[in-house]
């Protein structure tokens, strides 16, 4: 089974606790497996006790589904949804800052407004532009600005968010413990 | 009223049932181990971290009770990984409370240790507690984490600060809300319909049991199924004792160094049934080559292990007390003479018995380790005892010649085979069940990584039959350059323990060395010395797939004597 599908790029979206340390459990058991993460970008959700961490890691299939179920067995996050999956729009900011010689600038202005990028500030020699998009154009921006010279690039990493409004939400759920004493087990142990 | 954070610790424990605490005192942790504290649990004081956590599991295994150990900071707390990694393999329900500095951390103080960073490749969770307030809850959540889904170890790390603060103490938690876990326990009903209806039309079936039925306490579950649907069943080493051995249906241990018959079982089947058990490459060898043939059932808790390895036509998530006991539902509604349609596949399971019978040939002059072993089980057996085992070749053979009749009596370490695990294990069993006859049944390498708490047992009174099956190397490393090893005499040690020690040598002491032990009260150590050349056959080479068993060299020619199964 292994192997029969090529590696691709998966977005994953998940909900956790906005606790210490859960980012390193998260980074922790994705490295113990060899994988690497091509983006992360963390921030609060609605709820100050939930954070939404946004994942972009390669692939198959079958190592997907190991990833995800491996995920979801972290006791801090609470819900993991692989949007790749599903339609979903994603966008990702960048600042760069490109050489901006006289006799380019007009050039790199024209780039910029083509992409809807903006000038947030400017030197002698460099201009710095803000834009965002998804993976397709923001690659395709650098590869025009690429010829120029970039001085150096910043990302936040990919953020998306499913169209049918299937991104998850929290909603917290009471587990009874069912156990008795002395911790002995009388499965089933948990009434949900 | 007010009381310290180490006061509101111990009522927590109280409340959540301990009643034995394995651990070594030091620094940061000496406000919670304070002797004149008033409560009712029992402190076993042990020489190692390594000991007190491995302790643990034995006690947990047993019991069914998680175990629990106390360590101080720094080097307490690293001492304690082996057995952490040990447990969360083998899913033993431990909680480990470890002393750490009293606030801030990441100032190189004395004894200080990242535990958390440490724990969070061994653990199932770890927690820090920040406040002395948040205590009774994380105790709470530690214990339902490590005993609930598939039970695993915890870790708490627990600030001096937070221990010597004052708050009011407003009870125990009646209830946990975790919102990121919470276990599946029953399992799909369409599922297991299916499941039902794969075993009812099965020719060639196996069922292929694993630790998770002792965990889940569904030995009786397992039996039914078994009675009902006339199934030959295996166990991994984690599993012996699901089943009596004494049991009709029963084949023995299958896996690397399994059965013949169990292993060709799993090969020529048309329906595995696998019940808490989790493909491991020790089972499978490998894995692309396994079980393309037939129908897989997967029936776990964990839903990672489902499709890790091999991929699976019916998996069923959920616990396995509780599937079993709906498949068995279902399965009693099915109309078959199960036995007389299994008939052709019993007559080839008996044909490979006769092929290739496990069997050893106990000549004069030495001991071979397999008569041994086989003599301890046989003698030992009418006091039903609890069995634990180092890791290496005589780990092997007490399974293979394992004689137990009920589940948590054996206590080994499968997933990680730590080294030195047997003694400790056992000392864990025999604080539990002070009365009942506990054997650690272990090789020379083994025994010496972990026999330093030999005071342990002196300490507490804790009569465990240590046999030392002593070949004088590491036998399961076998050829590889080892280079000469050094053995201490452990009849000198014993005594110097102020244990008993007993020398077995010759072929005819072996049966009265055996009595001797087990009749002599209190801790024992018995030097078994073996023959060296010994190899623990069958045996499938590591990374090869599961269906070159017949490859493997032929088990070793039998005239005369003993030929068991």
């Amino acid at each position: 089974m292994r192997g029969q599908i090529p590696p691709r790029r998966h977005i994953l979206t998940l909900l956790v606790e906005n606790q210490v340390g859960v980012l390193a459990r998260i980074a922790g058991l994705i490295a113990a497996r060899g994988y690497n993460i091509d983006s992360v970008s963390v921030g609060e959700t609605m709820d100050a006790s939930v954070s939404r961490v946004t994942l972009v890691v390669h692939g198959d299939d079958w190592v997907m589904e190991q990833v995800v179920k491996q995920l979801n067995r972290l006791i801090e996050v609470i819900k993991v949804v692989d949007l790749t999956e599903e339609e979903f729009i994603e966008r990702e900011m960048i600042l760069v800052r490109v050489n901006a010689d006289p006799a380019n600038r007009a050039e790199i202005l024209r780039i910029a407004d083509i992409f809807r990028a903006k000038v947030v500030d400017l030197t002698q020699r460099t201009y710095a532009l803000e834009a965002t998009g998804d993976d397709d154009k923001i690659q395709a921006l650098l590869d025009l600005l690429r010829p120029f010279g970039i001085k150096e690039l910043v990302r936040t990493g990919l953020i998306a968010i499913s169209r049918a409004g299937k991104t998850p939400s929290t909603k917290p759920e009471r587990v009874t413990d069912g156990d008795g004493e002395d911790g002995v087990k009388k499965s089933p142990a948990v009434a949900m | 009223m007010k009381i310290t954070g180490a006061e509101i610790l111990m009522k927590s424990l109280v409340e959540e049932g301990v009643a034995t605490i394995f651990g070594r005192p030091g620094g940061m942790i000496l406000t919670r181990t304070d002797p004149s504290s008033n409560h009712p649990m029992k402190h076993v004081l042990c020489r190692h971290e390594q000991v007190a956590t491995h302790a643990a599991e034995g006690y947990y295994k047993t019991t069914g009770k998680t175990g629990t150990v106390m360590v101080s900071a720094g080097s307490g707390v690293t001492n304690c990984v082996t057995a952490l990694t040990d447990a969360l393999v083998d899913s033993m329900a431990i909680v480990v409370l470890t002393g750490q500095l009293p606030g801030v951390m990441g100032w190189d103080a004395a004894q200080e240790a990242d535990a958390m960073g440490t724990a969070r490749g061994c653990t199932k969770h770890s927690f820090t507690g920040f406040t002395t307030e948040e205590i009774p809850r994380i105790i709470k959540e530690a214990y339902f984490i490590a005993r609930s889904g598939r039970p695993g170890p915890v870790l708490v790390d627990l600030p001096q600060a937070v221990m010597t603060d004052c708050v009011a103490y407003k009870g125990h938690p009646k209830s946990v809300a975790i919102r990121g876990y919470s276990p599946q326990v029953a399992g799909h009903p369409g599922q297991i319909k299916r499941a039902a209806d794969l075993i009812a039309h099965a020719r060639r079936p196996v069922i292929y049991g694993g630790g998770g039925i002792i965990h889940a306490d569904a030995s009786e579950e397992l039996r039914e199924l078994v009675e009902i649907t006339q199934i030959p069943t295996t166990l991994t080493l984690m599993g012996l004792g699901a089943l009596p051995t004494s049991h009709p249906l029963w084949l023995g241990m299958l896996g690397m160094h399994g059965l013949y018959w169990a292993n060709r079982c799993l090969i020529d089947a048309d329906l595995i049934v696998a019940i808490g058990s989790r493909f491991d490459d020790r089972v499978t060898g490998k894995a692309c080559e396994f079980g393309t043939h037939c129908k897989i059932i997967h029936v776990d808790i964990d839903p990672t292990s489902i499709q890790k390895h091999v991929k699976v036509d019916v998996p069923i998530v959920g616990d396995v007390r509780w599937v079993l006991r709906e498949l068995n539902k279902e399965l009693h509604k099915v109309e078959r003479d199960w036995a007389k349609d299994f008939e052709e596949w019993y007559g080839q399971i008996e044909a490979w018995k006769k092929q290739h019978p496990l069997r050893y040939e106990q000549r004069q002059g030495v001991i071979k380790p397999q008569y041994a072993i086989d003599m301890i089980l046989r003698l030992s057996e009418e006091y039903d005892p609890i069995i634990a085992t180092g890791v290496g070749q005589p780990q092997i053979w007490a399974a293979q010649f394992y004689r137990g009749r009920k589940p948590r009596r054996w206590v080994t370490s499968g997933g990680l085979g730590t080294m030195g695990y047997g003694f400790p294990a056992a000392l864990g069993a025999q604080a539990a069940f002070p009365d009942s006859l506990v054997l650690n049944i272990d090789g020379d390498g083994s025994v010496q990584v972990t026999l330093s708490d030999l005071s342990t047992l002196v300490d507490y009174k804790l009569p465990v039959k240590t046999f030392v099956i002593n070949n004088k190397c590491l036998g399961m490393v076998g050829q590889l350059p080892t280079g000469p090893m050094h053995q201490p005499d452990f009849v000198k040690l014993a005594e110097a323990y102020g244990v008993v020690g007993i020398r077995i040598e010759r072929p005819e002491e072996v049966k009265a060395g055996i009595e001797k032990a087990i009749s002599t009260p209190g801790p024992v150590v018995v030097d078994v010395v073996v023959e060296r050349e010994e190899n623990c056959l069958p045996t499938i080479p590591a990374g090869a797939a599961i269906t070159d068993i017949d490859r493997a060299p032929p088990p070793i020619p039998d005239k005369s004597s003993q030929a068991w199964h």
